[in-house]
C-alpha cells in the first residue's frame, strides 16, 4: 500500500483518485512591515502601528525590507527552488477595505525562485511534491465585521478595518497538484510548517493565522494523465479542518461527475460544524487583477554570492534531521518524525542524549512524559523546569535501576511540582527502587506463606499464577522493589 | 516695501536684498501677498494662500536670521497642490480629496522647509495634473496673466501663472508629460523637468509614477538651477530616486561655443503654429550666434509615443487613483447603503470628467486580454523612443524643439476635444517618456503671448541644459512682466480658497 | 471596437459609477482615443524589449529597521467614519 493507493476512492462507476495543490502563506516575524519602517506586531490596540505607506495616503511609496528578502530567500532554498537572478514586483488590483491602495505589491511572472520540490513523510512512505514558485507579498489589513453571525460578512451591518496587520511581509508558495490524499495534504503542511519555523523566518503560529493555506482539488479516473477541474479552498489555518474540508469535498465532486455532472470552477467555503463546503457568494466579477510591473519599485538582483551565502548559513533541515535520527539514534522513522520534524523539540533531545543515556530510553521519555507535560503545560520545547540535564538524569536512574519505570513517572511529576532534580525527588520521598536482596526475600516469604492455594497452583504447574505473586510483593513494597529482583527471588522460592 | 517689482524680481535678487540687509523676509513675503490680493482675482493661481503662517514665519525667519541662515532662508515659494504638506489641507484640485489634511510633507517640499524658505500657498493644477490647461481643475479655472481670456498651460497652471503673475517668486511644478514645460511657456516663464529619479516622488500625490518628477518654475534659469539644487537628491523614501552623478552647478555661460544642437524634423513636421515657428527659427539662429551649431536629427518615433504616453500613463493613473475608494480619507458618498455603492459612488462623483476618461483607458488597457496589445506594446514602443534619444545623443549635445506648438489658447476652447487637448504636449511627452532633463524657456511673443524655447538633454546632463538655457536667455532678454491684457474679458469662475488651520511650523 | 458593455465591465473594475449619459459619451471618447492609440499596432515591436523603468537602477531596499509611525490620532483623522478606534466601512454583504 501507498499514500497514493490510499487515497483512491471507489464510485459507483468506476475509481477514483484525488489530486490536490497548496498554496501556504506565511507572515514573516521580521521587524517591519514588507514596504514600510511600522513595527510587525501581535495583538496591539488597532490602528498603532501606521503611517503613510501602509496607509495608502497619496503620494507615499514603498521601500523593500531588506530582511524579508533574506527571509524569503531561505524558505525558496530550503524548498530546493532555483532562486531567480532578476525578480520583480507587480501591482495586483483590486478592490477590497483591507487592501489600502486597492493593489497587493505582489509578485506576478518575475518571482523569487521556481522549480523546487518538498519532501514530506506520509507513514513510512517519502513523498515529494513539486514547488511551482516562492513569491513575496504584503498582507492585507484585518477586517472585523459587526452586526452579524460572529464574525461573518454574511448579515453584518458594518465593518470596520484595523491596519495594523497591513503590510506585513508574507511569502506565498505554491505547489504543482502532486499530493495524493486529504491525509497527505495534512502531513505535508504540518512537515512544512515544521521546516519554516526551523529556517527561523516564522514563528507559523496557528491562532494568530501567521500561516495560512488555500488547497485545490480535483478527481479524476485512476490512472488518467488528466486534470480535472479544480474547486478552491481558501484561508484555512487548521489542519485538521483542512483535511476534513479535502475528506467531504472529494466525494461531493465524485457524486457529481458519477451523475454526468460538471464541477464548476468556484471557491468553496468549509463549515467545519456541519463538515460540508458550501460556494462562496460569487464576486461582483470575475478576477481581473490587471498585473503591471509596479513602477515605484525597481527590479531585485540576486547577487549569486549572496545567495550562496544565505544557502550556506541555512540550518539542518527537519526532513535531514529525521534521517540523521533515525541513522544515529537508531529511531524507529515516526519516533524520528515527531521528535526530529519540530527543531525545539530535536533540539531538546540532542541535549538529553548528549549527557551520555542511552538514545531510545531518551526518545522514549521525551516522546512520552516529556511531550505530554509540554502539551498540558502549554509550553514550547526547551521551556519550563525539566532541563535536558534533569530528564537525563532521571533516564540514568531508570537505565541503572535505582528507579522502577513506574515510579520514575511520579519523579518526573514531582520534579515538575518541585523544581527539583530528580536524585532529590527520589531521595525525598523514597522512590527508589528496591533491590536489597535480603529485605525482598523477607517479602517474598512472606507472601509465598499468605498464599498457600495460589503456591500450590503454581507448583501444579500454572505458570500464570506467578504474575499475581509478583504483584502481591510489589503491592506489599509499595511497587519499589526491583520486579526483575522479585521474580527471580520468587521462582527460587516456589521452585525449592 | 515700496518699489519691489515682483514681476521682474528673481530669486538670486531678492537673495542678495536679503542678505544685504536691504530688505526683511516679511517685507519680500508681504510684496508677494500683496500682489496676490491685488491680481488674484483675475489669475486664480491658489487653491490655497497661507498668507498669515507665511507673515508669521517669515518674520520668525527675520528675526532668528543668525540661527536660520540658509541659501534659501526667507524666500517665498508657491506649491503645486499636488504635493503633500502635513497641516496644510492638500487637495490635487479634486473634490475626492477635499478638506484632506495630510499627516507628512512632499520630500521636495520638507527640503525646502527645512531650507526656511517660506511657502506662500498651494497653487491650483488639473486635476490629479491630468490635463494641458489647468481647465480640469474641480475648483477654478486659472487664467494666463498675458492674456486672461487664456489658459495658463497644465497642468502646473497655477504655479506657472502664479510666477508669471509675480504672485510668487518662484514655484514648484510636476510634470507628467510637460506638465511643468507647457505651462511655463505659455505663462513667459522658466520651468525645468530634472532627471528621472534625480527629485524624490515621495509625497508627490502619483500620477504616473514612471513619467512623474517635481521641478521648478522660476523667472529665470538661474533661479531654476538654485531651486533644483535644494528640491534633489536621493530619498530613502523612494526607491526610484538617485544621487546625481555630479552636483548641479549654478549656470554663468554666456557662450555656447562648440555646442551641438539637433532639430527633430519630426516635431516640426505637424501643427507647429507660424508665431511659434519664427520664434523657434530665431532662437535657432540665436544658438549659431553664440557659437553653438544646429543640425537636423530625426527621432522616428516620435508619432507613436504620444499614443503610447495615453497607455502608459492612464494605466499608472488607474492604479494610482484606485487608492482613493472613501475608506480612510476624503470624500465618501453619504448614504452609500453598502460597500460596493460607496466605492462606485464615492469615485463617481468624486472624481471629474478628465480624470475618469484615464482611470477608464488604463483599466481598459490593463484588463484581461489587452495587456500585450496596450500596456505590453506601450513599453515597447518606450524602449524605441528611448533608443531615438540614444541615438540623436551620439551625435548632437542638447536637442531643441518648441516647447508647446501653440501660444496659450482661449479659456474653453479645446475642453470639448479630449485629443486634441492631448496633442498640445507633442513635443514634451517623449521626454518623460525616455526620463531625460528637459527645459522651458521664454524666447519671445507671438500675438502677444510668449513662446517656449524647448531644450532636452541625456540623462543627468542637467548643467548642459542650464548652461546653454542660461546663455539664451541672456542673449534673448525676455521681459518676463505680462500685461494683464483682458482681451476676452472673460468672468472668471470658481472661488478662491479658504485658508486652513495651518501648519505647525 | 470598443462598446457600451466594455465600457460598464471598465467601469466596474475601476469602482465608478457613470450616469447613463456620462456612458454613452465616454464610450464615443474612448473609442476615439484608442483608434488614435492603434496606431501604435503599426509598429512591428516584438524583437523589442520592454521598458518599465528609465533608470537602470535595481537592488534598492531598505533595513529592517523600526521607525515611529503615526499616532493613532493621527491615522484616524481623515477618517470619513470611525467607529472601535478603526476605519468603519458599510456592509459588505
Amino acid at each position: 500500500m501507498t499514500a497514493a493507493t490510499d487515497a483512491i476512492v471507489r464510485g459507483a462507476t468506476r475509481d477514483w483518485e484525488p489530486v490536490i495543490g497548496l498554496e501556504v502563506h506565511v507572515e514573516l516575524d521580521t521587524a517591519t512591515k514588507m514596504f514600510c519602517s511600522c513595527a510587525v506586531t501581535k495583538g496591539d490596540p488597532p490602528n498603532t502601528h501606521t503611517c503613510p505607506v501602509c496607509l495608502a495616503h497619496p503620494g507615499a511609496l514603498p521601500v523593500v525590507n531588506q530582511r524579508a528578502v533574506e527571509y524569503a530567500t531561505r524558505i525558496a532554498l530550503a524548498l530546493n527552488c532555483t532562486v531567480r537572478p532578476r525578480n520583480v514586483f507587480h501591482r495586483k488590483n483590486y478592490f477590497y477595505p483591507d487592501l489600502p491602495k486597492a493593489y497587493q505589491i505582489s509578485q506576478f511572472d518575475e518571482p523569487l525562485a521556481v522549480d523546487g520540490w518538498f519532501e514530506y513523510w506520509v507513514g513510512d512512505e517519502k513523498l515529494r511534491c513539486r514547488v511551482n514558485r516562492v513569491h513575496m507579498e504584503e498582507d492585507a489589513a484585518k477586517l472585523v465585521h459587526a452586526g452579524g453571525e460572529a464574525g461573518r460578512i454574511a448579515g453584518s451591518d458594518s465593518s470596520v478595518v484595523d491596519f495594523n496587520r497591513g503590510g506585513t511581509p508574507l511569502i506565498e508558495i505554491v505547489t504543482e497538484p502532486d499530493i495524493p490524499s486529504p491525509a497527505a495534504a495534512r502531513e505535508f503542511l504540518q512537515q512544512m510548517r515544521d521546516l519554516v519555523v526551523e529556517l527561523g523566518v516564522s514563528a507559523c503560529t496557528m491562532e494568530e493565522g501567521q500561516v495560512r493555506w488555500d488547497a485545490n482539488i480535483s478527481v479524476r479516473p485512476v490512472g488518467s494523465g488528466e486534470l480535472g477541474t479544480r474547486t478552491e479552498l481558501k484561508n484555512m489555518n487548521s489542519f485538521r479542518f483542512l483535511q476534513q474540508a479535502l475528506e467531504s469535498e472529494l466525494p461531493r465532486q465524485i457524486a457529481v461527475l458519477e451523475a454526468g455532472g460538471r464541477i464548476d470552477q468556484e471557491t468553496l467555503h468549509f463549515d467545519p460544524d456541519t463538515g460540508t463546503t458550501t460556494p462562496l457568494r460569487s464576486k461582483e466579477e470575475a478576477h481581473d487583477y490587471r498585473y503591471f510591473p509596479e513602477p515605484d519599485l525597481v527590479p531585485l538582483v540576486m547577487d549569486p554570492a549572496w545567495v550562496d551565502e544565505v544557502r550556506a548559513a541555512l540550518p539542518e533541515l527537519p526532513a535531514a534531521r529525521v534521517v540523521r535520527f533515525m541513522e544515529r539514534y537508531g529511531l524507529a522513522r515516526a519516533d524520528a518524525l515527531v521528535i526530529g520534524g519540530p527543531g525545539a523539540l530535536a533540539r531538546f533531545y540532542e541535549a538529553v542524549v548528549a549527557e551520555g543515556v542511552d538514545p531510545k530510553l531518551a526518545a522514549n521519555w521525551t516522546m512520552g512524559e516529556y511531550l505530554a507535560h509540554l502539551n498540558a503545560a502549554g509550553l514550547e520545547p526547551g521551556h519550563g523546569h525539566v532541563t535536558p540535564e534533569r530528564l537525563a538524569a532521571l533516564v540514568r536512574l531508570v537505565a541503572d535501576g535505582v528507579v522502577s519505570t513506574s515510579a520514575a513517572k511520579d519523579v518526573f511529576a514531582k520534579m515538575i511540582e518541585e523544581r527539583g532534580e530528580p536524585a532529590d525527588v527520589v531521595e525525598r520521598h523514597g522512590l527508589a527502587q528496591l533491590s536489597d536482596v535480603a529485605a525482598l526475600e523477607a517479602a517474598v516469604a512472606e507472601v509465598v506463606a499468605g498464599h498457600p492455594s495460589q503456591v500450590e497452583q503454581y507448583r501444579a504447574g500454572k505458570q500464570q499464577v506467578l504474575g499475581f505473586l509478583v504483584g502481591q510483593v510489589m503491592k506489599a513494597t509499595g511497587g519499589r522493589a526491583n520486579p526483575k529482583l522479585v521474580n527471580d527471588l520468587l521462582r527460587t522460592a516456589l521452585d525449592r | 516695501m515700496e518699489g519691489l517689482d515682483t514681476l521682474r524680481l528673481t530669486a538670486r535678487e531678492a537673495k542678495k536684498l536679503l542678505v544685504d540687509g536691504e530688505i526683511s523676509s516679511a517685507e519680500l513675503t508681504k510684496a508677494y501677498l500683496d500682489q496676490i490680493a491685488a491680481v488674484e482675482d483675475r489669475v486664480r493661481a491658489y487653491i490655497l494662500v497661507t498668507a498669515d503662517n507665511a507673515a508669521k514665519y517669515s518674520t520668525k525667519v527675520d528675526r532668528e536670521m543668525q540661527a536660520m541662515r540658509g541659501p534659501l532662508a526667507g524666500l517665498p515659494i508657491a506649491v503645486k497642490d499636488n504635493m503633500v504638506t502635513e497641516g496644510v489641507t492638500t487637495t490635487c484640485a479634486s473634490r475626492i480629496l477635499n478638506n484632506y489634511m495630510p499627516v507628512y510633507t512632499a520630500t521636495a517640499v520638507r527640503q525646502l522647509w527645512d531650507d526656511h524658505v517660506v511657502m506662500l500657498g498651494k497653487t491650483n493644477l488639473d486635476e490629479f495634473a491630468m490635463g494641458s490647461s489647468t481647465e480640469n481643475s474641480s475648483f477654478q479655472t486659472t487664467r494666463n496673466p498675458w492674456d486672461l481670456g487664456t489658459v495658463p498651460g497644465g497642468s502646473s497652471g497655477g504655479s506657472a501663472a502664479a510666477v508669471a503673475a509675480g504672485e510668487a517668486l518662484w514655484g514648484l511644478g510636476s510634470d507628467t508629460g510637460g506638465s511643468i514645460r507647457q505651462p511655463a511657456a505659455l505663462c513667459g516663464v522658466v520651468g525645468m523637468k530634472p532627471t528621472y529619479g534625480l527629485v524624490s516622488r515621495y509625497g508627490l500625490i502619483a500620477f504616473a509614477s514612471s513619467l512623474d518628477q517635481i521641478g521648478p518654475l522660476t523667472r529665470s534659469v538661474y533661479d531654476c538651477a538654485l531651486l533644483l539644487r535644494h528640491i534633489m537628491g536621493k530619498d530613502p523614501h523612494d526607491a526610484t530616486s538617485v544621487t546625481a552623478p555630479a552636483p548641479v552647478d549654478l549656470p554663468s555661460a554666456e557662450r555656447l561655443d562648440g555646442l551641438r544642437v539637433g532639430i527633430p524634423r519630426e516635431y516640426l513636421a505637424v501643427g507647429i503654429e507660424a508665431g511659434v515657428r519664427s520664434r523657434f527659427d530665431e532662437t535657432v539662429a540665436l544658438v549659431e550666434e553664440l557659437g553653438g551649431s544646429c543640425v537636423e536629427v530625426s527621432l522616428p518615433h516620435t508619432e507613436y509615443a504620444l499614443p503610447a504616453y495615453y497607455i502608459i500613463a492612464p494605466a499608472e493613473a488607474s492604479a494610482n487613483l484606485a487608492r482613493f475608494d472613501g475608506v480612510r480619507y476624503g470624500y465618501r458618498a453619504a448614504d452609500a447603503g453598502d460597500l460596493l455603492t460607496m466605492y462606485e459612488r464615492t469615485r463617481g462623483e468624486g472624481f471629474g470628467p478628465e480624470v475618469k476618461r484615464r482611470i477608464m483607458i488604463g483599466t481598459y488597457a490593463l484588463s484581461a486580454g489587452y495587456y500585450d496589445a496596450y500596456y505590453g506594446r506601450a513599453q515597447r514602443v518606450r524602449t524605441l523612443v528611448r533608443r531615438d534619444f540614444d541615438e540623436v545623443f551620439a551625435e548632437v549635445d542638447l536637442v531643441a524643439s518648441p516647447t508647446s506648438p501653440t501660444v496659450a489658447f482661449p479659456v474653453g476652447a479645446r475642453t470639448g476635444d479630449p485629443l486634441a487637448m492631448y496633442m498640445s504636449d507633442l513635443c514634451t511627452i517623449p521626454v518623460n517618456l525616455a526620463g531625460l532633463p528637459a527645459i522651458s524657456i521664454p524666447c519671445g511673443l507671438s500675438d502677444g503671448l510668449p513662446v517656449g524655447f524647448q531644450l532636452i538633454g541625456p540623462a543627468f546632463s542637467e548643467n548642459r541644459v542650464l548652461g546653454a538655457a542660461h546663455a539664451l536667455e541672456a542673449a534673448l532678454g525676455f521681459d518676463t512682466a505680462p500685461p494683464f491684457r483682458d482681451a476676452a474679458a472673460a468672468r472668471v469662475t470658481g472661488a478662491a480658497g479658504h485658508e486652513s488651520a495651518g501648519p505647525a511650523r | 471596437m470598443i462598446g457600451e458593455d466594455d465600457v460598464r465591465y471598465v467601469a466596474r473594475l475601476a469602482r465608478l459609477r457613470l450616469e447613463q449619459d456620462e456612458m454613452r459619451r465616454m464610450t464615443a471618447e474612448l473609442a476615439k482615443i484608442l483608434a488614435h492609440i492603434d496606431k501604435m499596432s503599426e509598429l512591428d515591436t516584438s524583437a523589442v524589449p520592454p521598458t518599465a523603468h528609465v533608470l537602470d537602477l535595481v537592488d534598492v531596499t531598505r533595513a529592517d529597521r523600526v521607525e515611529p509611525g503615526l499616532s493613532r490620532e493621527d491615522a484616524l483623522r481623515n477618517a470619513p467614519a470611525v467607529a472601535d478606534d478603526s476605519f468603519r466601512i458599510p456592509r459588505m454583504g
